[in-house]
């Protein structure tokens, strides 16, 4: 698109929605109560792995109170095929003849009052016969514990669908890269570096909990729901039930956050037999507690290797990620392939192998979170090329630079990159760290260092978008769109898109909030999609209806640029107040698949995230604490929509990561989950932000997105947990390899380097 | 499960509740009085989504035992308008845009009410520690900070 001057596009309005949320009255599902609804509680399992001999639900039964209690045979009843996913038919609705992690939900008690569903979920006895578990990702590529003894991926996808009826392995999917010749640049290669980076297994923590309630009649199935993928849900509800789509109804209402916990099915499926069960309303709403059984980000491990020449350019690498997706594969397989054919960095690289594996294990499920796993990758390949550039004693930035990626060079996918700020993002981010400054790293036991970390993701592709845009005869405007509002802004920027194409104040305008029976398809809120794709089919839908009202003034004899008002237009063609013009649209971009042989595709993504992070930090070499003096957020966020909103979106998932890169980490004990708990699991709080916090915005029109727009929801998490890794090094010369970084992990280190390591290191 | 009429008062309103001697405040509010705006979310007292005034203090209304509330004077965040006019802290959190999500609002907007109350000029340290008890997982901190300063100058100047 031609780059054109915008009134209501490109300004900083608050949220439309920001009256609803300061009187306490947004509309979250989690608040919505129905008439004669029931509570469903959950019974989950105690345990990681094992058979089900026999449950024993009549103490629970004979409980006053309660209604009914269900188990998965029951579900089997209503649902005769009750497996779910999005991308393996892999997850019973209630566990069938196995459980397969700890917290799996195994029977369900429904009462009209929830404390006497929770109390009676307590008197379930379930007997169990335990298998051997596995919970590492690389010890289940050859463990005797298998997860899923046959592999079931989900028809729709042509790409899944050799792995069909593959028996005994705990390998979901693997997906292959190969560019140039990456064995032969090894060979030849100067210098060979090789590492391996972890990351541990972390939790979205929305704080509405996950929700929902369905209410099932006859033919009808209405789900409320907290989800970020309306349409997703609808699909997969009538698949289970083999109804057409439209006889399910998924509405959602404003998130109480999602940061990816609320994609694709989570508690809907369970929602939709109880009420069938039942023949009543059920509710069912997660605690924060049960969130941690339900869905997580995965673990990694990352084995990185690079060739490099003596000038420091980078000539090959090699990456084998293993990514631990739990019991249930639920997007991760997704997360392999599209996050891990940018596994090399943003770099110009000529050789490039990538073997990228999902691995079920006796973990609870993982998915998508903010990132889809770059965040992962990047904790790698930026701490790996961080290591390099010190052992070759070149300066990190000037390292980058020399091999970073730039516009109309191929991606090691081999796509070529357009309108990616890889250089400038790095280059704000040097300048605003003050890089070409001497720098005081302190003395005695305080020392101060400096890092950089730069990171980037492709776009989910290909996926759909679609939008209607209804002009009312008194000029005012609906945008119907199935895009979630869960707080990153998104009915704002909708809004803000068709009143430039319309030319109306946004006062004017109104956003339904999804509903599949009203609003039309969308692929779901994730991935920073919906910008880009979402905000076209606005933009293409409100110019589908202005044409309309150009044709429609014209027909009655209305000056082309006469600027009548549209009160006027809709009365002299209908003769008073009345009618409606509605414009729709369908965008899908453009897209390539990839070559199964070398994971190659000339067109993967429609646009490129980019985000870098600078860190200052403060460690105390006596204890292993550390502070972050300074966090610097540079991202390429296109031309934003509304510049406020993209900041706030920016500093949000900084400092999401900076939870995940120094605080938050859940703990297995013998396949338990020891601190499902905001006590024992620590998101950050106001103190443990960065003394100063930056985020700078590299404002670059996107070619071909919607009025040069591109996603940002996730650019701030990229380089924050390198940067910080690296810091660490400059500061006081200890790696950091495995996440989350704490003051004992940094103590260790130090006593390691030292000679006098911990007796149990 | 035994049960208590309990008499408060709610938003400067007289009420009367039955509630079960287990029931907190926070379904109180929400199953008796349609009230939502205190919500649970870690129900543990760490996060502050459900916070209320109970006789002007800030209490996290999911570790408050509704039968306690029986004779004190009970503030939520839909008390806090008037009609349609905003108080100034939720005029300050709407203009600095200090939410995403918005499911912790209400609590920092209590919180920040009760902070001036008692401090109205504080600086950016103060009200970090009078915060430090709420949780945004969006991590809106910075925004709520400023917008805790620019309440202040709104309530100082009306
Ligand atoms: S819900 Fe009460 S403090 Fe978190
Ligand atoms: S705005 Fe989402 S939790 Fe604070």
């Amino acid at each position: 698109m031609a780059e054109t001057s915008t009134t209501t596009v490109g300004q900083s309005y608050g949220r439309l929605e920001g009256h609803a949320k300061v009187t306490g009255r947004a509309d979250y599902i989690y608040n919505l109560r129905l008439p004669s609804m029931l509570h469903a509680k959950i019974h989950r399992s105690p345990i990681g792995h094992g058979r089900i001999n026999s449950i024993d639900v009549s103490a629970a039964a004979a409980m006053p109170g309660v209604h009914m209690v269900v188990t998965g045979e029951d579900v089997k009843t209503v649902l005769p095929e009750p497996y779910y996913g999005p991308a393996f038919h892999d997850q019973p609705i209630l566990a069938l003849d196995k459980v397969r992690h700890f917290g799996e939900p195994v029977a369900a008690v429904l009462a009209a009052d929830p404390h006497i569903a929770e109390r009676a979920a307590r008197l379930i006895v379930v007997d169990y016969e335990e298998l051997p578990a596995v919970y590492d990702e690389i010890e289940a590529l050859d463990s005797e514990a298998i997860v899923h003894e046959e592999l079931k991926p989900a028809g729709t996808f042509a790409d899944l669908k050799h792995l069909s009826g593959r028996r005994d392995t705990n390998v979901a999917l693997d997906f292959h890269l190969r560019l140039g010749d990456a064995d032969k640049a090894f060979a030849e290669a100067v210098h060979v570096f090789e590492h391996t980076f972890r990351t541990q297994q972390t939790m979205h923590t929305p704080f509405e909990p996950i929700v929902a309630i369905a209410d099932v009649t006859h033919d009808r199935a209405i789900i409320h729901s907290s989800t970020q993928s309306p349409s997703f849900v609808r699909y997969e509800l009538s698949r289970l039930l083999g109804w057409p789509e439209s006889n399910v109804r998924v509405r959602t209402g404003h998130l109480g956050g999602g940061f990816g916990a609320k994609v694709y099915v989570k508690v809907e499926a369970l929602a939709l037999a109880l009420s069938m069960l039942a023949h009543r309303p059920v509710r069912v709403a997660q605690t924060m507690e049960e969130q941690f059984y339900t869905i997580t980000k995965h673990p990694s491990t990352f084995r990185i290797r690079s060739a490099v020449d003596d000038d420091g350019r980078i000539v090959g690498r090699k990456c084998e990620v293993w990514w631990n997706g739990g019991a249930y594969a639920d997007i991760g397989p997704r997360v392999t392939q599209k996050s891990g054919f940018t596994a090399a960095g943003p770099y110009d690289i000529e050789n490039i192998d990538i073997d990228s594996f999902a691995l079920y294990t006796n973990r609870p499920p993982a998915g998508a979170l903010r990132g889809f796993g770059i965040p992962q990758l990047v904790w790698a390949y930026e701490s790996h090329t961080d290591i390099i550039a010190r052992e070759l004693g070149i300066d990190p930035i000037v390292f980058r630079k020399r091999n970073i990626l730039r516009d109309g060079r191929p991606q090691a996918v081999g796509t070529i990159v357009k309108d990616g700020e890889f250089e400038p993002v790095l280059d704000e981010t040097a300048r605003r760290l003050g890089w070409d400054r001497p720098y005081d790293k302190g003395e005695g036991a305080k020392r101060r260092g400096r890092g950089v970390a730069i990171g980037f993701k492709a776009s989910i592709s290909p996926t759909t978008s679609s939008a209607i845009v209804s002009v009312n005869a008194d000029g005012s405007v609906i945008v119907y769109c199935s895009t979630v509002d869960m707080g990153q802004g998104s009915d704002t920027a909708m809004a803000q898109i068709a009143a430039e194409v319309l030319d109306i104040p946004l006062d004017r305008i109104r956003v339904v909030n999804p509903d599949t029976d009203v609003t039309p398809y969308d692929m779901s809120t994730l991935g920073s999609r919906s910008t880009f794709h979402m905000g076209h089919a606005v933009r293409l839908a409100a110019a589908d209806a202005k044409e309309k009202l150009v044709a429609m003034a014209e027909e009655v004899g209305m000056p082309e640029g006469s600027n009548a008002p549209l009160p006027e237009l809709f009365i002299k063609k209908f003769g008073m107040r009345a009618g409606t013009i509605v414009g729709t649209a369908n965008f899908k971009p453009d897209y390539a698949p990839t070559d199964p042989e070398t994971g190659l595709s000339p067109n993967a993504t429609p646009f490129w995230m980019i985000g870098a992070t600078g860190a200052e930090v403060e460690v105390d070499t006596e204890t292993g604490q550390f502070t972050i003096l300074r966090m610097i957020n540079v991202c390429d966020v296109g031309k934003p929509i509304n510049p406020a909103v993209v900041e706030t979106q920016l500093s949000g998932a900084a400092v999401m990561q900076l939870g995940f890169t120094t605080t938050e980490r859940m703990i297995l004990e013998n396949g338990q989950l020891t601190n499902p708990s905001l006590a024992d699991y620590k998101v950050p709080g106001i103190f443990d932000m960065p003394v100063i916090m930056e985020n700078g915005m590299i404002e670059a029109e996107q070619h071909n997105g919607p009025f040069g727009a591109k996603g940002a929801g996730e650019s701030g998490t990229f380089g924050v947990s390198p940067a910080i890794a690296n810091a660490i090094e400059d500061a006081v010369g200890v790696r950091i390899a495995e996440m989350p970084i704490t003051a004992e992990a940094i103590f260790r280190a130090l006593r390691a380097k030292d000679g006098a390591p911990l007796e149990e290191d | 499960m035994s049960r208590h009429t309990i008499n408060f008062t709610l938003n400067g309103r007289p009420v009367t509740a039955d509630v079960g001697t287990h029931q907190n405040l926070t379904e109180v509010l929400q199953e008796s009085f349609g009230l939502f705006g205190a919500r649970e979310s870690c129900g543990q007292g760490l996060c502050g989504c459900c916070t209320v005034l109970i006789d002007g203090a800030a209490v996290t209304s999911c570790l408050a035992l509704a039968a306690f509330a029986d004779g004190s004077d009970v503030q939520t965040v839909e008390g806090l308008a008037d009609g349609e006019e905003l108080s100034p802290e939720q005029e300050a959190f709407i203009e600095i845009g200090a939410f995403q999500c918005g499911y912790c609002t209400p609590g920092f907007v209590l919180m920040t009410r009760q902070l001036l109350d008692e401090n109205p000029d504080p600086d950016d340290d103060e009200i970090k520690h009078y915060l430090s008890g709420n949780l945004c997982r969006c991590g809106a901190y910075p925004e709520i900070v400023q917008a805790v300063r620019l309440a202040g100058e709104k309530r100082r100047a009306r």
